[in-house]
């Protein structure tokens, strides 16, 4: 349905994922409103297609990770990975799907428990969902490390006494325990050295070539998700801006809010940098606890138009493969569009 | 290696932890004698003991105390209910190396006895606290629904005075337990479990606040996007890495234990008065201070050596049981 690139069924089926958090307040504790953190989030994933999700902070960009495996009680919206409903699984059912999906954290000391040795670490998934001897564990434990490039002898290790890119690693084997066909990848390389990230994303990448892992690619770092992705979703403020296949979506982007992000990313070549003129945002993001009325983001558009105060656009396929939720696109009943599509960047134009 | 394994090919090459290994990106098959053995956790904690110097005379010296009144009655066979009457009020002799009292019962036997008690005492008492208030804790900040009615409990019970309370378990239930299942148990579970109700409720709170920073690290995440249930969380996760707090708690939960324990007998509301512990030691002597003040500070310096040797061990094992600080 939305993955129009490939006719392939799709592992991963997001449909309009609602993760509100309570507020409250007053003497006592009455629930007086939510932070809309992720507002109705539709995508599909395909087998073996990594899908880059960027947004600015706070957006709800690890909140729609960690809902869709449902390390959150989701509010509303229905998730199937593999053909198994994970929304509303009870617990033993949502036990026995944890060993498909798999996630690799962001700060990768917080993620690894100081007290337990990397051997028990990336053993953790094996003792809660196989039954392997104590031998076959060690032996699997040892040939993880080998693929995410440990040395063996690290093994009886804590986690305290490696480098950001080595426990990094640490993570990856431990997702990588259960032989998962996915994998959320919440900000992976967000808090590692650059010269360790691409390390890190490009055995991300070898590990999906050789064992058909599909990702859920979370990050802020725009160009990352331009090496890695194979499509790429705009979150702002809970919600999707825009979701078009890589290429597309950097040559081209549809959402006034992707083309201000894109516009952010330093431009290395000083004269194309002289070039380009630069979508500035004003203001802040509105609180997800209170969403502006109509488009989330006609506080702060800068080709905002009435309708966007009114009425909060749809999420539709306006040209094979690129989605958007944009009044911009919209068009009247005899197929005209209501507003002239605005020329691309100018930094793009040859 | 306790087996020798017959054909030496399988020896894991010895000290191999210097041994430099060639890093290997993606899994070239290394030599399996490369591999460091499982290192026996035991062993690091042990090592990193060692070289804590207050702690390893702290541990010495309880072991002695220890030692000294389970086997001090094999070497010291005098018995501490025996009354020379002629020999009473004597000081520090060869016969009575620390006196002996108006009755002219041995000190020293005295002394050994009551150790044993008060030790007794310390130790369970210290042991129910902690099972109590780590087991509080531990639901009241992993279980939000448990958090509010838990805490209360916590606050209700550290609202009560803690001594009052005590007399009044003594009086209401000495007779009957003694009765039941005689005067010395009797008492021993009733100062025990006084003792023990009485003081988990810092504990708790202390395990509570750790836990609840502790669920929102991301290694919690982890587990349960591995899908650990909640009991093997706690127990893998939550409670090792509360283990510094509860490790000083324990300490100063012997300590405050055996003070307690002090402080009833010397109420006269613990043990029987023929039955020696160190506090009863202490209130005896008490009423002779002028005259033989040594009938005081033996048992006082017991007590505070002993507490002072126990916060030291505890602050020792709380530093070798973290692998941060081991090997530092």
């Amino acid at each position: 349905m939305l993955d129009a690139g490939t006719g392939r069924e799709p592992l991963v089926r997001v449909r309009d994922l609602k993760m509100h958090f309570p507020i409250h307040s007053g003497l006592l504790r009455r629930r007086t409103g939510a932070v809309k953190a992720v507002d109705g989030v539709t995508f599909d994933i395909s087998q073996g297609e990594t899908l880059g999700l960027v947004g600015e902070s706070g957006c709800g960009k690890s909140t729609c990770g960690r809902a869709i495996l449902r390390l959150y009680d989701i509010t509303g919206g229905s998730v199937t990975i593999a053909g198994r409903d994970v929304a509303h699984a009870g617990p033993n059912e949502l036990r026995r799907m944890r060993p498909t999906m798999q996630m690799v954290f962001q700060d990768p000391q917080a993620s690894l428990n100081p007290r337990m040795t990397v051997a028990r670490i990336i053993a953790e998934p094996l003792d809660e969902h196989t039954r392997l001897s104590r031998a076959e564990k060690t032996a699997r434990v040892h040939d993880l490390m080998d693929r995410v490039g440990l040395n063996r002898a690290f093994a009886n290790r804590y986690p305290h006494e490696f480098s950001g890119g080595q426990r990094q690693r640490i993570g990856i084997a431990r997702a990588l325990a259960l032989n998962p066909r996915f994998i959320v990848c919440d900000e992976p390389i967000a808090a590692l050295d650059v010269s360790i990230q691409a390390q890190v994303v490009n055995l991300l990448e070898e590990l999906q070539d050789s064992l058909g892992l599909t990702y859920l690619f979370i990050s802020h770092d725009l160009s990352m998700v331009r090496h890695i992705a194979d499509r790429v979703a705009v979150m702002y403020l809970g919600k999707i801006a825009e979701l078009s296949p890589r290429d597309d979506l950097y040559a081209d982007p549809l959402h006034p809010y992707t083309r201000a992000l894109l516009s952010a990313v330093p431009e290395p070549d000083p004269e194309a940098a002289a070039a380009s003129s630069r979508t500035i945002l004003t203001g802040d993001v509105p609180s997800p606890a209170n969403p502006p009325k109509g488009c989330n983001f006609c506080t702060r558009c800068p080709s905002v138009m009435d309708i966007c105060r009114r009425i909060d656009p749809d999420f539709r396929e306006v040209a094979p493969g690129r989605h958007v939720a944009c009044h911009l696109y919209d068009t009247t009943q005899d197929g005209r569009p209501t507003a002239a599509p605005i020329p691309t960047r100018q930094g793009e134009t040859p | 290696m306790t087996d020798r394994p017959d054909h030496t090919d399988d020896v894991p090459v010895a000290g191999n932890e210097a041994t430099p290994v060639p890093f290997n990106p993606v899994g070239a098959a290394q030599s399996q004698r490369l591999i460091e053995a499982p290192r026996s956790q035991l062993r690091d904690v042990w090592d990193q003991f060692k070289t804590h110097k207050g702690a390893l005379f702290g541990a010495g010296f309880f072991v002695f105390i220890l030692l000294a009144v389970l086997l001090g009655p094999l070497l010291w066979p005098l018995e501490p209910t025996f009354i020379d009457i002629r020999a009473r009020n004597s000081g520090p002799s060869l016969t009575h190396p620390f006196g002996t009292d108006q009755l002219g019962r041995d000190i020293l036997a005295r002394m050994i006895a009551g150790g044993r008690t008060s030790l007794a005492v310390g130790l369970t008492a210290m042991a129910l606290a902690l099972f109590l208030g780590t087991l509080i804790g531990v639901l009241s900040g992993y279980f939000r629904r448990l958090d509010g009615i838990l805490m209360r409990l916590t606050d209700l019970f550290l609202a009560l005075p803690l001594l009052p309370l005590l007399l009044v378990m003594m009086l209401l239930f000495r007779d009957s337990l003694r009765a039941a299942i005689g005067p010395e148990t009797g008492i021993f579970l009733l100062v025990v479990l006084g003792i023990g109700v009485t003081s988990w409720m810092p504990t708790a709170r202390i395990v509570r606040g750790d836990v609840l920073a502790l669920k929102e690290r991301e290694f919690v995440l982890a587990a349960r996007s591995i899908g650990t249930p909640a009991r093997r969380m706690i127990t893998r996760h939550i409670l090792p890495n509360v283990l510094s707090p509860v490790m000083v708690s324990a300490t100063l939960g012997i300590a405050n234990a055996i003070i307690t324990e002090s402080a009833l007998s010397f109420l006269g509301l613990g043990f029987p008065s023929d039955y020696p512990t160190w506090g009863s030691l202490l209130r005896d002597g008490t009423d002779y201070l002028q005259s033989y003040p040594e009938r005081v500070i033996f048992p006082g310096a017991a007590i505070s050596l002993t507490v002072l040797a126990v916060n030291y061990m505890g602050d020792g094992l709380r530093d070798a049981l973290d692998p941060r600080i081991r090997g530092r």
